[in-house]
C-alpha cells in the first residue's frame, strides 16, 4: 500500500463524513486562523516601530531642555531653561563624531496658498535637519545658512502639506502664506509617514529657525537664541552612549549644574527607547502565539476523540482490509494518515481564514500586518504534528484489532 | 463415518501419496474462555485437503464450522495442534506474514458480502492488490478483468447499494480471485441469497474450481453441498463424516441436457 492509496482511502472516508469532518477540525482551525492573526499582527506592529525607529534618522540623539523627571520639580514648563543657539554651537564644537546638528523649533498655524487654508506644524530649522532626520527634499533644495542668517521668508513643506496645498502640481517656486506672511516655497520634502505617537510626520512646514523664531512662533513666547530641540547626528564609528555621556558633561558645565543635582536638560537616544518598545512586542506577539497553540491541543483531542469512534464504527472494514492482506502497519497508517489529513485540513482552512483575518485587521483598525509565510508553514506543520500525536492512539488501537473479531463485530 | 475415512478419501481423489496436501491440519483445537465457561469450538480435528479439490462443510449451528474455515484462511490461531497452509506451519508465522499468506494464498467469501460502503465495485476488487507486495502496477487493469470474468463488466462504477444481493456476492467474489489464490474459503455464501441467484453462485464456483482453484465452502443447505465432490460433516467440534461423491453436479452438463 503506498503513500497514495493511503490517502486516497483517508479522503474518501473524510469525505464520507463530511460535516463530522469539518467540526472536528474546528479546534486546529481556529488554532491555527489565530497563530497567523496574532503573529501577522504582532510583526506588523513591531515592522511599523522599525520603520519608525528607521524614520527617526540613524546615529542619532536628541537633546530636549527640562528634566527627563515626568513627575519632578522639571515638569512645569516655566521653571525650564531652553536650549540655545549656544548650545547647539558647543555640542556641534565640542562633542567628538558630530556629522550633522539641527535645532528645531516647533508652532502651528494655518499655511494659505490660493484658496487652500491647511493648518499645520511649523517648524524653525538649520540647515543641518534634512541629515539629521535622514529626510532628503525629492525637489527643490534644502534650507542653507545663509537663508538662516539672512531671516529667509523661504519654506520646504512636507508631503501632506504639498498634497494639501497643491493637489498635484509642483509647489517649488510658488507662494504661500504662512501666518499672513508669504514664503516662498523652494523644496519638498520626501514621504517620512507616521511617528511613534500616530502623528503624521510629512505634515510640517520647514523654515530658516532665524525666520521661525522672529517671525512665526512668535516673538513673545521665545528667547531670542532658542532653538527647541536639537538634533545630533553623528558618524558610524561613533558610540552614541559615549557621546550622550559627552553631551550631558558638556551641557552640565554650560548650565553650571552642582555635582548631585539633577539635569535641566535631556539626552535621549529615540531608537534605543523604540527598539526596547519593539522586544516587549515581539515577546507579547509569540506568547499569544504560544497560547494560541493551546487551542490546537484542544482540537488534536477533539481528533483522537473522533478517530477512536471512526475505529469503533469502522471495526468490521479494518476486519476486512486485514482479511483480504492488510498488514497492522498499513492499518496504522491509514488512520495515522486520516488524522494528518484532518488536522491539514484544519490547517489549510484555518490559514486561509488567518490570512483574511489578518487582512480584515489591517484595513479596519488600520493597523500594518506582515504575513510571514514562514509562519504559516509553522502553523501547518504543528497541524500535521498534532494530527500524527493525537492519530497515534486510536491508529494504534484499530492496528491492534483481531482480524476474526473486527470481522465478526457489527 | 469416521475420521479414518477421510484418509481413503484422498487416496480416492487419485493424489499421489507424495505429493503434499494443500492444507493440512492435525488435532486442532479451538476453545474459547469466556468467564469461568470455556467453549471447545474445534476438538481435536484432523484433515488433509488437496490441491484443486471443492469441499462442502456441513453441520449444526454452533457446531465450529465457521471457527474451521477462520483458521483455515490464517485470520485465527489454533489454540493446540498443527495447521499447515502450503507447506507452512501457520502457529510460525509473525503477523505480517500471515497478512501476506492470506493475500497471495487465499480469498474470502463471506455470507455478508462484506463489501465497503460507498466504494464502487472496481475499488472493492482493487482492495486486495493494493495490500499485495509487490504491489502489482496495473491493479485496476486486474480488476476490471476480473469483474468481467464474473459477469459484471458493466457495473464496475455501481456502489452496493446498488447492486443485488447476487451481483454484491460476486464483486466479493471477484475481489477474493483478484490476487490469484490457490483456496477460495466461502463461509456460507449463499445465506443471504435465494436459490436461483445461489445456483448461479455455485456455478460461479463450480468454473473456478475446474480452472484448478481449490474451494472450500460451509453450507447448511444440502442441495448447495452437491456441488461439491467432497462433503465434511461437523459436530460438536469433531468430524463426524467426511464422503466423496463421485458425481457432482455440474451446472455446465445440466445447462447441456
Ligand atoms: N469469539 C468467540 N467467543 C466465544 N465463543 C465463540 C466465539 N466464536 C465462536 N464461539 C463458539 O464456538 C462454537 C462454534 O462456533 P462457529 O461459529 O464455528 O459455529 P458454526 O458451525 O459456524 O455455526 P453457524 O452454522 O451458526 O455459523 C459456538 O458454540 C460458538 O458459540
Ligand atoms: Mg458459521
Amino acid at each position: 500500500m503506498t503513500l497514495v492509496d493511503s490517502l486516497r482511502i483517508a479522503l474518501a472516508a473524510l469525505r464520507a463524513n463530511l460535516l463530522r469532518s469539518i467540526l472536528t477540525t474546528l479546534g486546529i482551525v481556529i488554532g491555527v486562523a489565530s497563530v497567523i492573526v496574532l503573529v501577522a499582527v504582532g510583526s506588523g506592529a513591531r515592522s511599523g516601530v522599525e520603520k519608525q525607529i528607521a524614520s527617526l534618522g540613524s546615529n542619532m540623539l536628541v537633546v530636549f531642555s527640562g528634566s527627563s523627571r515626568v513627575m519632578g520639580r522639571a515638569a512645569g514648563a516655566g521653571t525650564q531653561l531652553p536650549l540655545s543657539e549656544g548650545d547647539l554651537a558647543a555640542i556641534r564644537d565640542k562633542v567628538s563624531g558630530v556629522t550633522a546638528i539641527s535645532g528645531q523649533l516647533n508652532g502651528s498655524g494655518p499655511v494659505v496658498y490660493g484658496n487652500t487654508n491647511w493648518t499645520t506644524t511649523l517648524s524653525g530649522a538649520h540647515p543641518g535637519y534634512t541629515t539629521v532626520r535622514d529626510w532628503p527634499v525629492t525637489s527643490g533644495r534644502e534650507l542653507t545658512a545663509q537663508d538662516v542668517r539672512s531671516t529667509a521668508k523661504v519654506a520646504v513643506i512636507g508631503q501632506t502639506v504639498a498634497t494639501q496645498l497643491f493637489a498635484g502640481d509642483d509647489p517649488v517656486g510658488a507662494t504661500i502664506r504662512v501666518k499672513n506672511t508669504p514664503f516662498l516655497v523652494v523644496g519638498v520634502l520626501a514621504p517620512k509617514g507616521s511617528s511613534n505617537f500616530g502623528r503624521d510626520q510629512d505634515d510640517i512646514v520647514l523654515m530658516p529657525m532665524t525666520t521661525a523664531r522672529n517671525q512665526i512662533v512668535g516673538k513673545s513666547q521665545v528667547q531670542a537664541d532658542q532653538v527647541g530641540q536639537i538634533y545630533v547626528k553623528f558618524d558610524e564609528s561613533t558610540d552614541l552612549k559615549e557621546a550622550e555621556e559627552e553631551i550631558e558633561s558638556l551641557m552640565r558645565q554650560r548650565r553650571r549644574i552642582l555635582p548631585g543635582a539633577e539635569d535641566n536638560f535631556n539626552v535621549r537616544n529615540l531608537a534605543e527607547f523604540m527598539k526596547a518598545r519593539t522586544e516587549v512586542l515581539s515577546t507579547m506577539t509569540y506568547l499569544l502565539a504560544a497560547t494560541s497553540l493551546i487551542s490546537l491541543i484542544v482540537g488534536g483531542i477533539g481528533i483522537m476523540n473522533i478517530m477512536l469512534v471512526s475505529v469503533t464504527e469502522r471495526t468490521r472494514e479494518i476486519g476486512l482490509r486485514m482479511a483480504v492482506g492488510g498488514r497492522k502497519r498499513d492499518i496504522m497508517r491509514q488512520f495515522l494518515v486520516e488524522a494528518v489529513s484532518l488536522c491539514l485540513l484544519g490547517g489549510v482552512i484555518g490559514t486561509v481564514l488567518g490570512v483574511i483575518g489578518s487582512v480584515l485587521v489591517a484595513s479596519a483598525a488600520d493597523w500594518p500586518v506582515l504575513i510571514d509565510p514562514s509562519v504559516i508553514a509553522l502553523a501547518l506543520a504543528a497541524a500535521g504534528i498534532t494530527g500524527i500525536v493525537f492519530g497515534f492512539f486510536p491508529a494504534r488501537r484499530a492496528a491492534a484489532l483481531n482480524p476474526i473479531e473486527a470481522l465478526r463485530s457489527e | 463415518m469416521s475420521t479414518s475415512k477421510q484418509q481413503s478419501a484422498v487416496a480416492a481423489s487419485g493424489a499421489p501419496a507424495t505429493l503434499q496436501p494443500l492444507i493440512s491440519a492435525s488435532n486442532l483445537t479451538k476453545v474459547y474462555t469466556m468467564g469461568e465457561q470455556t467453549v471447545r469450538a474445534l476438538d481435536g480435528v484432523s484433515l488433509e485437503i488437496a490441491e484443486g479439490d471443492f469441499v462442502a462443510i456441513m453441520g449444526a449451528s454452533g457446531s465450529g464450522k465457521s471457527t474451521m474455515m477462520n483458521l483455515i484462511g490464517a485470520l485465527d490461531q489454533p489454540t493446540s495442534g498443527t495447521l499447515k497452509i502450503d507447506g507452512r506451519d501457520v502457529a510460525t508465522m509473525g503477523s505480517d506474514e500471515l497478512a501476506d499468506l492470506r493475500n497471495r494464498s487465499i480469498g474470502f467469501v463471506f455470507q455478508q458480502f462484506n463489501l465497503l460502503a460507498r466504494t464502487p465495485a472496481l475499488r472493492q476488487v482493487m482492495l486486495p492488490l493494493l495490500y499485495a507486495h509487490p504491489r502489482p502496477e496495473n491493479i485496476e487493469e486486474m480488476a476490471r478483468a476480473r469483474l468481467v470474468a464474473v459477469g459484471l463488466g458493466d457495473r464496475l462504477d455501481h456502489h452496493p447499494r446498488q447492486l443485488s444481493g447476487g451481483q454484491q456476492q460476486r464483486v466479493a467474489i471477484a475481489r477474493a480471485l483478484v490476487n490469484n489464490p490457490k483456496i477460495l474459503l466461502a463461509d456460507e455464501p449463499t445465506g443471504a441469497l435465494d436459490t436461483k441467484t445461489s445456483e448461479e453462485i455455485m456455478a460461479l464456483f463450480t468454473e473456478l474450481n475446474r480452472q484448478g482453484i481449490t474451494v472450500i465452502l460451509v453450507t447448511h443447505e444440502p442441495d448447495i453441498a452437491t456441488y461439491a465432490r467432497r462433503q465434511i460433516t461437523f459436530r460438536d467440534g469433531h468430524i463426524v463424516d467426511d464422503e466423496r461423491r463421485d458425481h457432482a453436479r455440474d451446472p455446465q452438463r445440466e445447462a447441456a441436457q
